[in-house]
């Protein structure tokens, strides 16, 4: 048995992070460090360090499928993790993040009024108005929390699906962000002249 | 005498790690982000990576040594 990290309990920051937005969607931005800190690992050190640590979405598909053994176990369809595939998804999930941030800057321009919805699987929208007791700032804010909080919940429920179906965690053969770094680190990895080395 | 050692499939691979949480030995390491590497030295062949990949990518390979 490996000595475990001070980062593999992560996971109980993931969880946590989904069981506040129940309670006040405003937590819904703390999700943005999430997208920054893979980022910035990939662009300053040229690695998928976040992935492969501190992960925590990871390490509780990982804890569910694995230990508590709510998975299949079986292989992921070959079409999954084709480059297409997951190639069209980073750009399904990009226009989809870039809709999103459209409605927020509607709200806070004042066009549209503030929904107090959770999108599900960018189709089902679910009342989420027990979560939302004002903010100090514009509706704006709230109307990106609610958005932001849509996509975490969405790509929680698709992780959770392949889980089940598939091997714990299958979501990281299609993660958005996964699939982002690796680009990065690609493209770090290029000598200048463009060939591969 | 035959051994089994891991074999990556560098093209798909998308560096989650996963193999290299399981390792038992260490031997994996994904140093550019772009693919995990097995340092055939190190590796026993128990298949633990293998297992594990979520794209199932990893196999085990006989060598002899």
């Amino acid at each position: 048995m490996k000595q475990k990290k001070w980062y593999d309990y992560l996971w109980i920051a993931s969880l946590a992070y989904l069981i506040l937005g129940f309670f006040n969607i405003l937590f819904a931005w703390l999700g943005l460090l999430c997208f920054f800190i893979p980022l910035i690992i990939a662009i300053v050190k040229g690695n998928k360090a976040y992935c492969n640590k501190y992960c925590g979405r990871g390490q509780l598909f990982s804890l569910v499928g694995g230990r508590f053994g709510l998975s299949r176990k079986k292989d992921i369809p070959k079409w999954m993790k084709s480059a297409c595939f997951r190639y069209g998804f980073l750009a399904f999930f990009f226009a989809m993040f870039f809709l999103m941030l459209f409605n927020t800057y509607l709200v806070f321009a004042g066009t549209r009024s503030l929904r107090m919805t959770v999108t599900l699987l960018w189709t089902f929208r679910l009342p989420w108005h027990w979560a939302y007791h004002g903010t100090l700032f514009s509706d704006g804010t709230a109307q990106f929390a609610f958005g932001f909080y849509s996509v975490m919940l969405t790509s929680t429920v698709l992780g959770f699906l392949t889980m089940i179906l598939f091997k714990p965690r299958s979501w990281c053969v299609y993660c958005p962000m996964g699939t982002m770094t690796q680009l990065i680190c690609k493209a770090k990895k290029l000598p200048p002249n463009g060939k591969q080395s | 005498m035959i051994k089994k050692k891991a074999t990556v499939s560098i093209r798909e691979c998308v560096a989650c790690g996963c193999c290299m949480k399981v390792c038992p030995k260490n031997a994996i390491t994904i140093p550019e982000g772009v693919y995990a590497e097995i340092d055939r030295t190190l590796c026993v062949g128990c298949g633990k990576c293998a297992k594990e990949c979520p794209a199932s990518i990893i196999t085990l390979e006989e060598v002899t040594s």
